[in-house]
């Protein structure tokens, strides 16, 4: 594939509420941010952009009316994605690589805090005549995948648990970060059941916030950007929306994602290859399962390596530094950009006090959440050839 | 290829059917709440239409005035907090006679949606309302209209805090 | 680097209907497998599925792409939908376009679905919350208002009769006669019978407007070097433009679509044409009412500015006219399952040129057609160019 790099990245937030500004006025300041490090003018330099979002999240039907103004997108080529932020980011590479748009911007962001009946609208994403019926909060998913996980994997709750201490800690040292503590396992075994396996704090809460990214083909990048973090593969899949005829042990649609991303990226052993990740962290588990899922290790060997310090910052193969989902706060559409923009701060150095040393190659990937098997993966390298030269 | 197919797929089902059991469906309602945060511009918008002001917003650079206010200018992308009251009083844009309501019920008096452009602000830049206090088929564009608000006791920092916009005379 | 071309190789759909016994999966199903079959594929050949769907409130399905996934042929395939209201089920042309072009699929299925009777009472007031939720919802605003509102303004601007722009209902609806997925195809219909009909929205009437449907339809997209070992009559996707204008719809030009005609240069540019009139040989420009079409034509540049009904009145658009418009009947006589309503335009000018069409056939040889949409806060425009000969 031809080159494609990030050049620009921008966020504001992310916090529990935002009531001071309104998803316009916060998504404004994500992308002045992301334009102000790109060095572009939006309203110049932009080719197309593309936005993610679900109507159902905004309380708006056909939202994408109202995306286009506060990244400068007004009467230029903006289409909207109903995805995560990896899927718009996906789409805005495909146009790089048409050769017909030289920069293109992602957007995604996160009121989630507007919104009184989360629960019953993410039930509204089940079968409406074989499974909205029975009324099963929707965590109930969550806890039979966890469950059938466990069993499969012989992961254990403590190894669970470790996850969202390891990601609460580790959003301490990041500033954008809405949750960080400093827990105990313990902490976590104790807090109450709420679809079982599944305790309340390895549930990852809401958060507000808005990301945007500037892409920009190879000779662009070249031109404006002193640090480009390169898109060296992406990869998106589905694995059944069904209840019914899904794998409920293993994360299918991460194995198909990672293996078109890892096929683009020339990655043959990516247990070697990738130095970091950010993966999707909604519940404790999912961080266990991707990793296994993204072939960073055997099926099993998630848990034992969190408990053993593998996946902490200063372990062989850091994991969620930025706090994850678990940490920072699940910013619905845009979890997947969080992941994507700790990997770009962590390529370019600027991750601050929780900079890990020497990373040339970083994995960002994203779930969309229950019920869905849909997801997505993207390899980045500060390098192209990945390896500093 | 679609001379050579015979038949296309799709059953269409009547009212009746549906109606007398003979097809199976499930109801359900959707609980959706949402809690909008208005903020900045539109908080001061709102905070406007209760004290009995509307509120636009200047952009130096654009050199213009609209009106909903907003905090950035979507033209030029510079920031905006030059908010300025407008008159109550505007034009016309475009109007509407019409006999159902947002849910598809019949009404034997029409509503009159309009876009009306409030003196003071750089058109086209309007704000739909309703119009009242005229017949009909007395409504054209390019007809001055100003505000009937409600009382301000009863406002509640709403765009419904105007009730209607009605025919107004010059002077 | 020279761009990867594109081809559609292959189209489906089902019938518009105004409530269909099938779910939206089997709908989406239908025209899916209607398209592989039609150029002899399986989802084997398949590398990549893109949905397009407008709200989710019609369906009551929150995250409907997902819940669409299955019956679009994505089960374990990278899957995207995108959407840009109305204008969606054109944008599947760009969107099905920039997989393929990317060089990351070589065979894309792209399928639109739209199940709009599940809502009640009324599909249209799913439409209520298109509206902004502060400025404008309170007002309970009707779907109907913004359509009456601007085809106020469009009238009034260029001195518009009703009976100028009902002969475009006209026109339409007896095309659809001749479609065998028409919902309201009507041979003898005539200008007295709209200009008589129900007044919903002075000046939108009930024959005025595109009836709300169920449907969907799907169409199958190849790169060059493959396209044509699965058809010898690949059409090729010459050209591709969008444009989205400001939320701010009460703050522009109401009598003219300024965004459809910047989606429209963005295509033409792409597909080389310098003269659109003489060079885009037929044309389905998005008609959920009648006067959508000639504003249409005017933003595309097909028209001068309110100078379309003049071409309706001649006889310019008709089917066997100079520049045949919706010769498939369009969306006020084959039906409006929004987003399957846009790619059956798409479908269209497939079957069009490859003379496909039946009864529908536009007479002549036509090399070069124009899919148009629309949607939003009469906002988005949406511009896909088709033609026979493959891109230089």
């Amino acid at each position: 594939m031809h080159p494609v790099a990030i050049i620009g990245v921008g966020w504001s937030g992310f916090r529990p509420v935002t009531p001071d500004v309104s998803y316009k006025e916060l998504i404004y300041e994500a992308a002045v941010r992301a334009y102000a490090d790109a060095g572009v003018d939006p309203r110049r330099d932009v080719d197309s952009f593309v936005t993610v979002s679900e109507d159902f999240h905004e309380g708006t039907s056909i939202f994408d009316e109202y995306v286009p103004d506060q990244i400068g997108g007004a009467q230029r080529p903006v289409h909207t994605i109903t995805g995560d932020g990896l899927h718009g980011l996906a789409a805005a590479a495909m146009q790089i690589l048409t050769g017909r748009f030289r920069v293109v911007v992602v957007e995604g962001h996160s009121k989630a805090s507007n919104i009184l009946t989360l629960p019953h609208i993410t039930a509204y994403a089940m079968d409406p005549i074989l499974n909205r019926p029975l009324r099963a909060n929707p965590l109930a998913v969550a806890g039979l995948e966890a469950c059938r996980y466990m069993h499969e994997s012989g992961t254990t709750r403590e190894q669970c648990a470790a996850v969202v201490v390891k990601n609460r800690r580790n959003a301490l040292r990041n500033p954008a970060a809405a949750f960080g503590a400093d827990l105990r396992t313990e902490d976590v075994l104790v807090s109450e059941a709420v679809a079982s396996p599944l305790a309340r704090l390895e549930i990852s809460d809401h958060a507000d916030g808005a990301i945007v990214l500037v892409l920009a083909d190879a000779e662009t990048a070249g031109r404006l950007s002193p640090r480009p973090a390169w898109i060296r593969g992406i990869g998106w899949a589905n694995d059944s929306p069904s209840l019914e005829s899904r794998s409920w042990a293993r994360a299918v649609y991460a194995e198909q994602a990672a293996a078109m991303a890892y096929k683009m990226a020339g990655i043959g052993n990516p247990a070697e290859e990738i130095q970091f990740a950010e993966v999707d962290d909604t519940y404790a588990y999912k961080e266990l399962q991707h990793l296994e899922a993204l072939g960073l290790c055997s099926l099993g060997r998630a848990g034992p390596l969190t408990v053993e310090g593998a996946t902490a910052p200063d372990g062989c193969l850091p994991i969620n530094v930025s706090g994850g989902s678990l940490g920072v706060g699940h910013l619905l559409e845009a979890s997947g950009l969080a992941r994507v923009l700790e990997v770009v701060l962590q390529l370019r150095g600027q991750a601050g006090s929780r900079q890990l040393g020497d990373v040339y190659t970083g994995l960002a990937q994203s779930w969309r959440g229950v019920p869905t098997t849909s997801g997505a993966v993207a390899v980045l390298s500060n390098q192209l050839g990945g390896r500093e030269s | 290829m679609t001379q050579r197919i015979a038949s296309y797929p799709g059953t269409t089902l009547s009212e009746e059917q549906i109606e007398q059991g003979r097809v199976l469906s499930v109801h359900d309602r959707l609980r959706a709440d949402y809690t909008w945060d208005a903020g900045l511009a539109i908080g001061l918008y709102l905070d406007g239409l209760k004290a009995g002001v509307i509120l636009g917003v200047r952009c130096a650079r654009c050199d213009r005035t609209v009106v909903p206010p907003r905090a950035f200018c979507e033209q030029c992308f510079a920031p905006m907090d030059a908010f300025v009251p407008l008159a109550d009083v505007g034009i016309v844009n475009t109007f509407s006679l019409c006999y159902v309501t947002w849910d598809v019920k019949r009404i034997a008096e029409p509503l009159i949606p309009a876009v009306i452009d409030l003196d003071g602000t750089s058109p086209p830049a309007g704000i739909m309302h309703l119009l009242g206090g005229i017949a009909p088929d007395r409504v054209h564009i390019g007809m001055r209209v100003r505000a009937v608000w409600k009382p301000a006791r009863a406002r509640q920092g709403a765009i419904t805090d105007i009730r209607y916009f009605k025919p107004h005379r010059r002077g | 680097m020279s761009m990867r071309r594109v081809a559609v190789v292959g189209a489906g759909m089902t019938r518009f209907v105004r409530r269909a016994m099938e779910t939206p999966k089997e709908l989406a199903w239908h025209a899916a497998r209607m398209a592989l079959d039609s150029c002899g594929l399986t989802l084997k050949d398949v590398g990549g599925v893109c949905i397009g769907s407008a709200p989710d409130a019609f369906d009551g399905v929150h995250m409907k792409g997902e819940y669409l996934s299955d019956g679009s042929g994505a089960w374990g395939k990278p899957v995207m939908r995108s959407y840009v209201g109305g204008g969606t089920g054109v944008f599947l042309g760009p969107h099905g376009w920039y997989h393929v072009a990317s060089g990351l699929f070589d065979v894309v299925l792209v399928v639109a679905e739209e199940k709009m009777s599940s809502f009640h009472p009324h599909a249209q007031a799913a439409f209520l919350t298109i509206f902004d939720h502060t400025t404008e919802r309170p007002l309970e605003p009707n779907l109907l208002w913004i359509f009456a509102l601007e085809m106020n303004r469009y009238m009034q601007t260029y001195g518009i009769s009703k009976r100028d722009i009902a002969q475009v209902a006209v026109k339409n609806k007896r095309n659809a006669a001749d479609h065998p997925c028409a919902m309201l195809g009507e041979a003898s219909i005539t200008v007295e019978d709209v200009l008589n009909s129900e007044v919903l929205a002075w000046p939108v009437q009930r024959l005025d407007v595109s009836p709300v449907s169920d449907g969907a339809v799907a169409i199958v997209m190849a790169a060059e070097g493959v396209a044509e070992r699965i058809t010898d009559r690949p059409v090729w996707v010459q050209g591709v433009g969008w444009n989205l204008d400001t939320a701010y719809w009460t703050n522009r030009d109401l009598a003219y679509p300024e965004y459809v005609e910047r989606a429209a240069r963005m295509a033409y540019e792409m597909a080389g044409v310098r003269e659109p009139r003489k060079e885009i040989h037929i044309v389905e420009p998005y008609d959920p009412f009648d006067y959508k079409e000639l504003h249409h034509l005017e933003g595309l540049l097909l028209a001068d500015r309110g100078k379309a009904p003049e071409l309706t009145a001649q006889g310019v658009t008709g089917r066997g006219g100079a520049m045949p418009v919706c010769p498939s009947g369009g969306l006020l006589g084959v039906g409006n399952p929004i987003a399957a309503a846009g790619l059956m335009k798409v479908a269209e000018l497939f079957w069009q040129l490859r003379g496909e069409a039946g009864a529908r056939q536009v007479p002549g040889t036509p090399e070069r057609g124009l899919a148009q949409a629309w949607g939003d806060l009469m906002q988005v425009g949406t511009v896909t160019i088709l033609g026979t000969q493959r891109p230089a």
